[in-house]
């Protein structure tokens, strides 16, 4: 009897201890959109760190393996990298260097898919679903090691000759970057 | 004009520079343009007044030769939307202005030609003609004839539609627009068009020699060189790559990219077409000068225009008919057999021919081709036409290329690296009535500037390490070299100055394609970053960084 209750609470001790990671299985729409309300300084009066309000929703894509591997496909479905090549940079910098001209948070970088960048980043809201934005940008950090490596894409397809994103070495990212001049300002 | 003249010769007449004294050439004056990409203008000298273009945001100065240290007599600032850049294939560079009557025309990044007074710096006119959210820049240096501004956009890598216009010269208005995919009304072919080759003819190819619709997206676009000839009426225009790179989505000869047109300077209307590489694999795109001289060719006296072309050959062709006399190869190929000349078709290498899924290497020349726009220049003195081209080979992998407008349309990766001999650029002085080369100069990255040749028999160039060159136009020996602030990607010019000297000017500031490693700071690991440029250029970071600066040479 101890011997069997025993058992039975083996049994339901190594199936508490299984976790799964979950996920939506239905994403919200299109039209829907989190409110990321990021800053993309250090600097703000009198005080420590600017304020930041997040929606949490970071928490459902960073190192979540199935998501980081749906934002590697999305990133040459969507023509990413054409201009980012794969993360060496181009048309657009470079993503698997240190350097965040727009911020290294993944709501910085979902805030610089959604609402474009004046150098050249296109907006894509209303082009790209909430989710997908996401799923890309949890990726766009595993591009620069910064997803943990058991939930990063373990294979390349392209003729990438860097490692793949879970054995990319972490480079986090530098405080505020720079911003590459690209020209005068106008006068 | 960067070209120095209609025919597109970059020849001039000075003699006062020679073999002998170039050693004795000095800094004469500089000036920062203010901008740290790469510099592809040309200075251009009228009168007493130099003008120099940036790149975006495309500031053009004037400085006053006639005071000295030859200050800023005006600066004039088009402020182009700086979006443009994402769409930019190639770092954010452009060719130069040009002059006529009293006014300085240029195309900005963001698709406006704009009308510069030439005493003032007061605009006189702007014209937006390109399209950034469709991917359309404009980089090239407008021709100027028979009072029109003919201008060609840029962006055969976004799948945007190339075209070529004349605007009227005192108002900037649209006189006749030719694109150069789709239906013969608008590519400007009609009753007119005689070309020389079977191929070429036929109703509508630049629709039926595409899958359906795909000429909406085709490329072909006009970014590089125009030459014209006046007692012709005609002229002559290259068409860039069709898109997308991977060519299993485009079966058919992909007309009309990737050729060169002849048309009437008036109506627009073509007069012949030639295409270099049909059914493009490499994007070769066809823009690269053309050079217009009348030499004999066996015994007879013919008008030609000679194309240094990406594919890798020396074209001659019969300019009035558009007739291919000669190609021969000026390297190292391993992609196509030849030119058939009874034909005029390139002959590919179908074992060559790059997949999806498959990676096809060892493709010579690579993408930018074995040489990409940067301008030769040719001197009857020598009979030789002085080439600044590039040594690259490429691996290439094909994919399924999704088109959403503004954003690249490529299907395609790339990994580019040094061909046969391990340097990636070389200068050559190729013998046009001999076909073949008389003597080159092997650099270790790819020349990527433009030269000039003079009368005096010296030749000029730049390298991406930031030396800039004095050569023997008979030897190539080198005689005297500068190392400026950067990289040289420029275009040099010569001019006799007010002080009654001759003058040696050039823009150091890497860039360009090769160049945007360093200009747009890419991480160099990624060997498919700048459309797999990067893999050839990892070291040009190790030798050379950024700048915008003018360079005026002197005898003292």
């Amino acid at each position: 009897m101890t011997r069997r209750i025993f058992r039975l609470a083996l049994a339901v001790l190594a199936l508490s201890a299984c976790q799964r990671e979950d996920r939506t299985a239905r994403p919200s729409p299109v039209g829907l959109e989190s409110r990321e309300e990021v800053a993309l300084v250090v600097l703000s009066p009198g005080e420590s760190q600017p304020t930041v309000r997040t929606s949490g929703k970071a928490k459902e894509f960073e190192g979540n393996a199935y998501h980081l591997s749906q934002g590697k496909k999305l990133f040459t479905w969507f023509n990413c990298s054409g201009c980012h090549a794969q993360g060496g940079g181009g048309m657009g910098p470079a993503l698997i260097d240190d350097r965040w001209i727009y911020g290294g948070s993944i709501e910085n970088i979902v805030q610089t898919i959604r609402e474009g960048r004046p150098n050249g980043m296109p907006s894509f809201r209303g082009r790209i679903p909430d989710d997908q934005i996401w799923e890309l940008a949890a990726y766009v950090r595993a591009m620069s090691g910064n997803a943990p490596s058991s939930a990063a894409p373990s294979r390349s397809d392209s003729m990438h000759p860097h490692p793949a994103e879970n054995r990319t070495s972490p480079s986090p990212p530098v405080s505020g970057g720079i911003v590459p001049p690209s020209g005068q300002m106008p006068q | 004009m960067p070209a120095k003249n209609f025919a597109s010769t970059r020849y001039s007449e000075l003699t006062e520079i020679t073999p002998e004294n170039v050693k004795n050439l000095r800094v004469a004056f500089t000036f920062s343009v203010g901008v740290n990409r790469g510099q592809e203008s040309s200075p251009l000298v009228v009168g007493s007044t130099m003008y120099v273009l940036s790149p975006y945001p495309n500031i053009l100065y004037a400085l006053d030769l006639a005071k000295p240290g030859a200050p800023l007599k005006w600066q004039y600032n088009p402020k182009p939307e700086a979006a443009a850049q994402g769409v930019a294939c190639c770092d954010v560079v452009n060719r130069g202005p040009t002059y006529a009557d009293g006014h300085l025309f240029f195309n900005t990044l963001d698709g406006t030609v704009v009308s510069v007074d030439a005493a003032t710096g007061q605009e006189a006119w702007k014209s937006k003609v390109g399209n950034i959210n469709v991917g359309e820049t404009m980089t090239m240096a407008p021709l100027v004839a028979r009072g029109k501004v003919f201008v060609g956009n840029a962006g055969g890598e976004m799948g945007v539609r190339g075209w070529f216009q004349a605007l009227d010269q005192q108002s900037g208005k649209v006189v006749w627009k030719a694109f150069n995919t789709g239906p013969d009304k608008d590519v400007l072919i009609g009753s007119d068009f005689k070309p020389f080759y079977d191929s070429d003819k036929g109703q509508d190819l630049g629709v039926k020699s595409w899958p359906p619709n795909a000429w909406e997206q085709g490329g072909g676009t006009v970014w590089g060189w125009l030459s014209y000839d006046p007692d012709l009426n005609l002229v002559y225009h290259g068409t860039g790559n069709p898109g997308p790179w991977n060519a299993d989505q485009r079966p058919g000869d992909n007309k009309w990219t990737s050729g060169i047109f002849a048309r009437d300077a008036d109506t627009g209307q073509a007069r012949w077409f030639y295409q270099w590489s049909p059914h493009d694999l490499y994007d070769w795109d066809g823009i690269n000068e053309q050079v217009l001289l009348d030499m004999t060719w066996n015994g007879q006296p013919r008008k030609v225009l000679v194309r240094p072309e990406r594919n890798g050959y020396v074209y001659i062709l019969d300019r009035t008919s558009g007739e291919v006399l000669s190609a021969k190869p000026f390297h190292p190929i391993t992609t196509t057999r030849g030119v058939d000349l009874k034909t005029g078709r390139l002959q590919y290498i179908p074992e060559k021919k790059p997949h999806v899924g498959k990676v096809m290497r060892d493709i010579c020349p690579n993408a930018s081709g074995a040489k990409d726009w940067s301008p030769s220049a040719y001197s009857p003195r020598t009979g030789f036409l002085y080439l600044p081209h590039a040594n690259l080979c490429m691996d290439v992998e094909h994919m399924e290329a999704n088109y959403i407008a503004g954003t690249p349309y490529l299907g395609s990766e790339t990994r580019m690296r040094a061909g046969p001999g391990g340097h990636r650029g070389v200068y050559t002085a190729w013998d046009v009535a001999g076909e073949r080369a008389a003597w080159s100069i092997k650099e270790a990255f790819p020349v990527w500037s433009g030269t000039l040749v003079t009368a005096g028999d010296v030749t000029f160039y730049g390298t991406m390490d930031g030396w800039f060159k004095a050569v023997h136009a008979r030897t190539g020996e080198i005689l005297w070299q500068f190392k400026t602030g950067s990289g040289i990607i420029g275009q040099p010019t010569t001019y006799r100055g007010p002080d009654g000297r001759q003058h040696v000017a050039i823009l150091s500031g890497v860039g360009g394609w090769p160049g945007v490693v360093v200009s747009a700071d890419l991480d160099p690991r990624d060997g498919t970053g700048a459309l797999g440029f990067l893999n050839a250029m990892r070291d040009l970071k190790d030798v050379t960084t950024k700048g915008g600066m003018l360079y005026d040479f002197a005898l003292p």
